[in-house]
């Protein structure tokens, strides 16, 4: 509104530094788009770089061209049938599967009790949560590992599924965030027409709560194919067959038995990772901003 | 523990210190102090209180006291008192047989090896006492004691709150109606119940354990199982402040450039983040849904990928080296990251790089804040007949500090522990011969390093502390500007 009596004084004087000024962005933006996709690009290359040496072998180390001189799927195929990657990529998508619709339902629940229900430890439950939150996470990692050991789990999928979802609970904030601006009032007539507090959870606050659920969901889904720290420290070197992506990605690199020649492998299994865990993003991206922004303004 | 506290009340009076507010020690011990005294006050309460529900309670009510369940089995809710009985009967049998898991014993026997953490030396017949798993099933044992105090003191109320009922002529719930009720009045019960179990097994009980493991010397002269390790006192601590260990030498070097690399990570991506938020969001500027997309491409690849990525691209004989020299920019390769001559050089690198991590986050946050300014605080500046600079200056700048200040502080902190970035791109590196801490380690890194692994536990514990000290100090401070906020209200 206040444009429109501003328009033709200011459009008039400022035109040409205006469009000056666009064209600036423009280039600012591209110059800074080049830089942000430059690993980006370099890595998909890499992952389609078939290049064959004298003895017809595939070079398979960073080189120091940026644009492969030939292109093909030998290191896909290469992929799948030299390494466990297939084995990894399983793995991965199971303890996934089964940590996220774990973790999302702890978070979920948590998060709904601590905004919406008045109970006489509510308070105290925050601030341990709070301080809790402020350790560093692998601290207790090795604590964990010989409770898991004692238990008798250590080096299997299940000790993995149970680490990242045990966790959960600890990381509601920015879904109670979103529950805090549901209003009680809503709420409030529920309970007058009868309704329990379970009904109330599953029949009336889950059903508008989608953008939290799928925020809290996704996070939790994409968690265990970046995660290397605790997988790398449960799951240990040696046992490959058991590996998730991350780990076993990062031990072909950098392991005991590491050799510079995987680079391409690597970025060929980085490539299959990365494919179904970017588009899941970038096609929920609404929600993650929200949930993003939620978390922010709340501080 | 009491004799700690009363040196405390008696050191300092509250009342004097809390006037001076600039003195932040003095207030910190009137917090204690307070906060001890109100720790005594309830407990008077509840001995008083649960005296009272003693001598008040009917024979049931009292029996309940030493055999649990039978105040509710007297007032005929069976299950309920049933399910008490079977709670104390599992736990006197875990507490006197004392189950050996991998050969330590749990139960009884476990609060006795807690203290001593294992006697018996072994030789070629006779395995060493495992002081970890002793130090770790005392933690366990002494979880499951206070577990059981609460499922006592609950069937000691449960009881009473029957015979109160009984006495004003009430029906008594149930079973069914008792499970009923956990979804509706108790509601929160039934939902807190798993996260709790999860959260004390896998957080607070290994978090106890790691800083008991501070006062001992369980380290890699100490292994679990082969040798016997014990309690120490603060001999953990003081070794940073002297000697010629790793702790001593590398402490305060680690420290300074976790606080540098904070500082400078949490600032670059800030001030970064806003500007290209800025930037996208110029009225001008057409598709913008696509250029968000690009950057937030870095945040939707897994971390170990792009890090790894960016590791290689910039290694010695990489494309971005090579690209340099060709186009006579340097003359020779730079070794960026691990291998640098220079910490320097490394130290700069991986600041650059995080801002490619970072100023992504930062810009999705920013953008939502920048399109919900107020437009009345716009449309007010511009009858006044401000222009567009000062409208940016004296409007748009205030508006994001202001919002955005606690994210600074939650982002600092956020930075102190952050491990991927150094971790995948240096590895901590350029070591320094000798020590295990490289020039760009981080406490965390170090710590990863110290426990994963050379096996210095109560080193890597007691960095833990201090990491812990540092961010919750942090998180004081944000505590207290937000609230400073909620009661200013200023900007609007």
């Amino acid at each position: 509104m206040m444009k429109k009596t501003d328009k033709p004084v200011k459009y008039k004087s400022m035109k040409a530094s205006e469009n000056l000024s666009t064209v600036l962005s423009y280039i600012g933006l591209i110059g800074l788009s080049v830089i942000w996709l430059y690993p980006i690009v370099w890595i998909v290359l890499n992952a389609f770089r078939t290049e064959y040496n004298d003895q017809n072998q595939l070079i398979g180390i960073v080189v120091s061209h940026y644009f492969p001189k030939a292109f093909g799927f030998d290191n896909f195929v290469n992929l799948f049938t030299k390494t466990q990657f297939l084995t990894w990529f399983l793995n991965t998508l199971l303890v996934a599967s089964v940590s996220f619709v774990l973790s999302t339902l702890l978070t979920l629940t948590v998060a709904y009790v601590m905004s919406k229900l008045k109970f006489k430890m509510r308070k105290k439950f925050l601030n341990i949560a709070i301080i809790l939150g402020l350790f560093p996470g692998f601290m207790s990692m090795i604590a964990i590992y010989y409770i898991l050991k004692a238990l008798g789990l250590t080096q299997t999928l299940f000790a993995l599924m149970l680490v990242y979802s045990a966790g959960a609970g600890l990381g509601f904030y920015v879904a109670k965030g979103f529950f805090d601006i549901i209003p009680n009032a809503l709420l409030e007539s529920a309970r007058l027409d009868g309704a329990s507090n379970s009904k109330i959870f599953t029949k009336i606050v889950l059903p508008i709560s989608k953008p939290i659920i799928i925020y809290t969901a996704l996070l939790a889904f994409i968690g265990p194919w970046m995660d290397f720290i605790f997988a790398r420290v449960i799951l240990g070197e040696t046992n490959t067959h058991l590996h998730t992506v991350a780990v076993g990605l990062y031990y072909m690199m950098y392991g005991e038995r590491a050799d510079s020649n995987v680079f391409t492998l690597f970025a060929a299994g980085c490539f299959i990772v990365a494919i179904p865990i970017v588009s899941l993003f970038l096609s929920m991206q609404k929600y993650y901003i929200e949930g993003v922004t939620a978390g922010s303004v709340k501080g | 523990m009491d004799d700690q506290m009363q040196k405390k009340v008696n050191d300092s009076n509250p009342q004097d210190n809390l006037p001076n507010k600039n003195n932040l020690f003095k207030r910190i011990v009137a917090f204690l102090v307070n906060g001890f005294r109100k720790i005594g006050q309830r407990l008077q309460h509840n001995v008083q209180k649960s005296y009272f529900v003693f001598k008040d309670g009917s024979i049931g009510t009292k029996l309940s006291h030493i055999i649990m369940g039978f105040g509710n089995i007297k007032n005929k809710q069976i299950i309920k008192g049933l399910m008490y009985f079977m709670i104390q009967v599992a736990f006197f049998l875990f507490m006197f047989t004392s189950p050996l898991v991998n050969s330590t014993p749990l139960g009884i026997k476990a609060l006795g090896n807690f203290i001593t953490l294992g006697t018996e030396e072994g030789d070629i017949f006779n395995p060493t006492d495992n002081s970890m798993l002793m130090l770790l099933f005392g933690v366990l044992t002494i979880g499951i004691i206070v577990m059981f105090l609460f499922a006592y003191s609950s069937n000691i109320k449960s009881a009473y709150k029957s015979d109160i009922l009984k006495r004003t002529g009430k029906k008594l719930p149930s079973f069914k109606e008792d499970v009923l009720e956990l979804f509706d009045g108790r509601f929160h019960v039934l939902m807190l119940t798993p996260a709790i179990i999860g959260i004390t097994v896998f957080t607070i009980l290994p978090t106890i354990f790691m800083i008991l493991i501070a006062f001992t010397n369980f380290d890699s002269l100490h292994p679990a199982g082969l040798v016997l390790f014990d309690w120490v006192g603060l001999d953990n601590f003081k070794a940073i402040f002297g000697g010629t260990g790793e702790i001593a030498v590398r402490f305060w070097p680690v420290l300074g450039w976790t606080l540098v690399w904070a500082f400078f990570a949490t600032f670059t991506n800030y001030i970064g983040g806003i500007l290209l938020a800025l930037l996208i969001n110029k009225k001008q500027i057409k598709f913008k849904k696509l250029w968000r997309t690009i950057f937030i491409l870095t945040i939707a690849l897994p971390q170990f990928i792009s890090l790894l990525a960016m590791r290689n691209l910039l290694s010695e004989y990489g494309p971005l080296n090579t690209m340099l020299v060709n186009s006579g920019i340097i003359e020779a390769p730079i070794k960026f990251l691990g291998n640098a001559l220079n910490p320097t050089t490394a130290r700069i690198t991986v600041i650059l790089i995080n801002i490619w991590v970072g100023v992504p986050y930062t810009m999705l946050m920013t953008s939502g804040i920048l399109m919900n300014i107020p437009t009345d605080l716009y449309e007010a500046a511009m009858i006044d007949g401000a222009n567009k600079r000062q409208v940016f200056i004296n409007i748009t700048v205030p508006y994001i500090l202001f919002i955005t200040t606690p994210y600074l502080i939650t982002s600092f902190i956020g930075n102190i522990t952050s491990f991927n970035i150094i971790y995948l791109l240096t590895a901590g590196g350029p070591t320094v011969p000798g020590y295990i801490a490289g020039s760009t380690d981080l406490l965390v890194t170090w710590l990863y390093k110290l426990t994963i692994d050379q096996a210095e536990y109560n080193i890597g514990s007691v960095i833990a502390i201090f990491t812990f000290i540092i961010t919750a100090s942090a998180t004081l401070l944000t505590y207290r500007r937000s609230k400073a906020y909620k009661e200013e209200d200023a900007f609007q």
